[in-house]
């Protein structure tokens, strides 16, 4: 069965062809996305849209059905004293929290996202991986989070990587697929590039930094390199492959900038929940009282804003 | 009663690209000792012997700084053992051109002693005089000298042996090639250092020696535009400014050496390798 | 590689509003007067000119323009401080004055911020995070070699040269003052300068800051004035050195000026650089660099990398990468906070760079500049590219001095080198490739004083800038930078 998936995917690229990338030279770009100073109209347009770019996640060891639901109560009044605001895009679970979720956003445009893949570590068989996402996908899954065998990654068996995404993606069906980079392991961004270049070629709908279990998550210099890898991809092959950055993005202002990073590397085409999903569990509330600081004047107090 | 030997005249030639050509204007002028007495004649060097040394040194100055600074030094060391070894011939020439006995030994070995000590700076001065400078940003940054290319010299009329070494040496030492233009009333110990260069491993067009008028050739020293820099010894203000005034027209060096007293132990000194030498600075980022 | 129908596209959607530095705060005196001697005094002929703000084209104030009699009172004014107090100081003491300058700078670096963005154009960027900054950085590290001289200079002693005469450009003004009074001080000289007189302001701010800092008078003297008042301090006989930075042909006209006069002198002149970039670099940071090559401030920068040399294997890509990166720059009014690209220094900088592109397009030069929205009113210039030159077209050849870069193709290691050195000039250069040797061999090859690898116009009060070649004599910054004020002796 994986042969097959694998044959669908295409052919493992060849990475040696994939451009180095300068670790200075990042840090600098980013610097310069951060310097850019976003106020009044253009401030609230950025928080709305970040609202309707997260992924509500919670991803715990302790999770129950009780705080799922919770959490998609959250997902669907975000802050009912301001109205006009958007839904979140997602809810992100485990797998055996798909089905609470399910019926708790029941009538919502709102997506299920499962983890699956024996996440966070990824540390198991194919066929057990496979078994993982199918079951989250039956259970009502529109959207998958795999994590990438990091190891046999750093250990250089990119076949094994890019076959392992392939069949997950099969085993999606109609799902999409975020495949988790889990960048903190990877250690330099020329791994990072590498494995986005890969990731994609194997059938990636998104390509994701962190599970958000391993420090640094998500980090400004990762995501610069992981769009430029899906820039790079989009005009080679005229296919628009999505992002989300996920772990460690906990304040308006550095969302912003992740916004204004994606505006200037990949351009309007990618400024929507379609294409860029942040994976938080904080920010929402941030965003929230930005927006409520942006129309009353007033500076806000996270004791008036529900935390699910 | 056997005949007197007749001597065999030396003939005294210019030196251009490693080899002894006479000028190509085929002018000469006679050098006289004291008492009149035609001592030799000497080639009255023209602009085209200038150019065609220009030439000869720009081909030869990327290959002159790139050899190691071990054999830099090793070859200046070398030129200061085949002087010692014509040590008699040197002190010779100094007397037939006016200078006492004694004067000649000394300002000889002076000369050969200068030399030993830029054969040592060769590997040392890039230490002294290099830095690695501690930018904020990430990046490693460091300063090195580099030779500024081709230095045309005007030598020092008096100290026709120890002042030409003493220009001569720092230039090459530091990587450069060089025209040197020899004293005009003591020429005969620069072709003859020709000589000594030519025996020294010292690469062709390295060091190019000519004779002739200075009054005929500053101006070609100081405006061609492929040199990178003019050392001037001797003249006052008039000399100084028709120098400058010409270099600018290529933002050349300028480095006056007037006043000097070649005899000093203050010329043993890395400064005057300094003098011919740009600072370049590189930087490069750190980081994964 | 780039189809066009896979095109991003920048433009619509989600924009910037306007985020413009505030200027309340600022003090502009409708009129300056010249600084001698610790104060603001008239001119002798009771001349000034305007200084406008290029974005605006408004008048921002009114400063003096010096005379002859002006420049001989500065000189007198520094001569007798020379004499009496600074060449005598402690060395110490003069290294805590220097000191102040730096922490005062520190202090209001806003406002010399707005100002230095104000009157010269520059986005408020730069001059918040580069030109102010480095120079009360540039003033801190000066400041402490005052007593350490001894240091600098193995075997020798160093002993300052008496009065310097300092005639600094447009594009850096405040820096640039740094650049000169700073090692002038430690050392013990005492200096008048003369700012350009398109960007005086920062430099009569910088004069407030000296009277503040409480150093005796006459130490800093700062004249205002154009091209007359700075031949009035190359040529005045009570000056012992001669500090410029401008273009080649003025630096040209100053050696010969300067020729069988015993002063001394540096020059900071023009430059073309080459930024190369191998197929092997890390691409997208190496069209970042380019971008900060070309395109910082305005391109008024005289090492900026005006010539890019691409090997052919990647040069769509990189084009077409460049062109997508211009098409997010911002051009307009230099307070706003996001502004890229801000005012060309003057309407007569505009004109030459529009007289360049009219030169470039008749020797057949094909032409892109981005799709970007430029101010009705002030002098703004878009981002321009050439491609389709050689090193025979003039816009290879000659410093524009604006956003305008020329773009060539090599396929040869060798190739690269011997286009780049194909220069009078010897200023900068850049080299992007990821391999070790290749950048050791570059870097060497290059004949200029600063090369910059896989990075491009950075710079550091510690590290050494100046040229090679045309470009320039002697050096500023860093250890090296203290030679050009002191006489060496035994």
């Amino acid at each position: 069965m994986a042969l097959a998936a694998v044959k669908k995917a295409g052919r493992l690229p060849d990475l040696s062809k994939v451009p180095a990338v300068d670790e200075v030279g990042v840090n600098e770009r980013v610097a310069r996305f951060q310097s850019r100073s976003i106020k009044k109209s253009s401030k609230v347009e950025a928080l709305k849209l970040i609202l309707s770019m997260i992924d509500l996640t919670t991803l715990e060891g302790q999770d129950t059905p009780g705080k799922v639901k919770q959490l998609c109560q959250k997902a669907i009044h975000l802050h009912d004293a301001m109205p006009g605001l958007p839904t979140v895009a997602a809810v992100c679970v485990y797998p055996t929290m798909v089905g609470v979720a399910k019926k708790a956003l029941e009538g919502y445009d709102i997506n299920i996202a499962s983890v699956a893949t024996a996440f966070p570590s990824g540390m198991s068989t194919l066929s057990v991986k496979l078994d993982d996402t199918r079951m989250a996908v039956d259970a009502g899954a529109t959207e998958i989070d795999m994590v990438i065998s990091r190891g046999a990654f750093l250990a250089g068996d990119y076949r094994y990587v890019f076959d392992e995404i392939a069949a997950v993606k099969d085993a999606c069906g109609d799902a999409h697929l975020k495949v988790i980079l889990e960048t903190g392991e990877l250690g330099t961004l020329d791994r990072v590039r590498k494995a986005s270049v890969l990731a994609m070629h194997a059938g990636a709908d998104f390509i994701k930094t962190s599970t958000g279990k391993i420090q640094p998550a998500a980090t400004m210099q990762v995501t610069l390199v992981m769009l430029q890898a899906i820039r790079d991809y989009y005009k080679e092959t005229g296919k628009m492959i999505g992002m989300k950055p996920a772990g460690g993005i906990s304040t308006s202002k550095l969302a912003i900038h992740y916004l204004v990073m994606l505006r200037e590397t990949l351009g309007n085409a990618w400024m929507t929940p379609e294409w860029f999903r942040f994976g938080a569990s904080s920010l929402a509330n941030d965003v929230l009282m930005q927006l409520m600081k942006q129309s009353t004047g007033v500076y806000q107090s996270a004791d008036y804003f529900s935390k699910d | 009663m056997a005949a007197k030997r007749i001597a065999v005249a030396k003939t005294y030639k210019i030196y251009i690209g490693g080899k002894f050509p006479r000028t190509e204007s085929g002018r000469y002028f006679p050098l006289e000792d004291k008492k009149g007495n035609v001592i030799a004649n000497i080639c009255r060097g023209s602009r085209k012997d200038f150019r065609n040394s220009v030439v000869a040194a720009r081909s030869a100055q990327p290959g002159w700084a790139k050899a190691s600074a071990y054999l830099r030094g090793q070859i200046l060391y070398r030129i200061a053992e085949m002087l010692e070894g014509r040590r008699e011939q040197f002190v010779a020439e100094l007397q037939q051109q006016g200078v006492t006995a004694r004067a000649a030994e000394k300002e000889v070995d002076q000369a050969i002693d200068r030399l030993i000590y830029f054969a040592g700076w060769c590997d040392k001065y890039q230490q002294v005089f290099s830095a690695v400078n501690p930018v904020s940003s990430s990046h490693f940054n460091f300063s090195v000298l580099e030779p500024m290319g081709v230095v045309a010299i005007m030598a020092p009329e008096e100290s026709s042996l120890l002042g030409l070494v003493s220009n001569i040496a720092p230039a090459i030492a530091g990587g450069n090639t060089c025209i040197v233009l020899a004293s005009e009333s003591k020429p005969l110990c620069a072709v003859s250092f020709a000589e000594v260069l030519h025996a020294s491993d010292v690469p062709g067009g390295v060091v190019n020696i000519l004779t002739g008028f200075r009054s005929e050739l500053t101006d070609q020293f100081a405006s061609h535009m492929d040199v990178n820099a003019v050392i001037y010894c001797d003249g006052g203000k008039a000399v100084a400014t028709k120098v400058q005034d010409l270099a600018a027209d290529n933002i050349k060096r300028v480095v006056a050496r007037t006043r000097v007293d070649w005899s000093k132990a203050d010329n043993d000194n890395p400064y005057l390798i300094r003098d011919t030498q740009e600072v370049k600075t590189t930087w490069h980022p750190i980081g994964t | 590689m780039a189809t066009p129908e896979n095109k991003l596209a920048f433009d619509g959607g989600w924009e910037y509003d306007p985020a413009p530095e505030s200027t309340d705060h600022i003090k502009v005196k409708k009129r300056y007067g010249l600084f001698i001697n610790g104060k603001f005094v008239s001119p002798e002929k009771g001349r000034y000119f305007d200084t406008i703000n290029p974005a605006t084209e408004e008048k921002l104030s009114r400063v003096a323009d010096a005379s002859s009699a002006d420049v001989d009172k500065a000189v007198k004014a520094a001569r007798e401080a020379y004499r009496s107090t600074w060449g005598r100081m402690k060395p110490a003491e003069r290294g805590k004055y220097i000191y102040r300058i730096a922490r005062i700078i520190q202090e209001r670096a806003r406002e010399f911020s707005v100002i230095e963005s104000l009157d010269g154009g520059k986005p408020i960027r730069e001059s918040r995070d580069v030109d102010v900054p480095l120079a009360a950085a540039h003033f801190f590290y000066y400041a402490g070699w005052a007593d350490k001289l001894e240091y600098a200079f193995p075997g020798r002693q160093a002993r300052p040269l008496g009065v310097a005469g300092q005639v600094i450009p447009w594009n850096f003004p405040l820096l640039m003052a740094a650049w000169k009074i700073a090692p002038a001080l430690a050392c013990g000289n005492t200096v008048v300068l003369k700012p350009a007189e398109t960007t005086p302001l920062t430099a009569m701010k910088l004069a407030e800051v000296v009277q503040d800092a409480g150093l005796p008078p006459g130490v800093v003297n700062i004249v205002t004035g154009a091209g007359k008042t700075g031949a009035a301090i190359v040529e005045h006989p009570g000056i012992d050195k001669i500090a410029f930075t401008g273009s080649t042909g003025v630096g040209r006209i100053i050696q010969k000026a300067l020729a069988g006069t015993n002063k001394k002198y540096t020059l900071e002149l023009g430059g073309k650089a080459a930024n190369i970039i191998f197929a092997d670099a890390a691409i997208d940071e190496a069209v970042e660099g380019i971008v900060n090559g070309i395109f910082f401030n305005q391109g008024h920068v005289c090492c900026a990398g005006s010539r890019l040399f691409v090997q052919e294997s990647v040069a769509d890509e990189v084009i077409s990468k460049l062109k997508d990166r211009m098409e997010t720059l911002i051009v307009g009014d230099p307070l706003d906070k996001n502004t890229d690209i801000g005012a060309i220094n003057s309407k007569m900088q505009l004109e030459k760079i529009q007289s360049y592109l009219k030169i470039g397009k008749a020797e057949g030069a094909e032409i892109h500049q981005s799709s970007c929205r430029v101010p009705r009113k002030g002098y703004f210039h878009r981002p321009t590219l050439f491609t389709g030159v050689s090193q025979s077209n003039r816009v290879v050849q000659e410093e524009i001095f604006g956003p305008v870069l020329a773009i060539q193709t090599f396929r040869r290691f060798d190739e690269a080198i011997s286009k780049a050195n194909n220069t009078p000039y010897g200023l900068s250069g850049g080299v992007w490739t990821d391999k070790g040797s290749k950048i050791f061999k570059m870097t060497q090859s290059i004949r200029a004083g600063v090369v910059w690898a896989n990075t491009f116009n950075k710079f550091d009060p510690t590290s050494p800038f100046g040229g090679y070649k045309e470009s320039g004599v002697g050096r500023e910054g860093g250890l090296h930078g203290l030679d050009a004020y002191v006489k060496l002796g035994v």
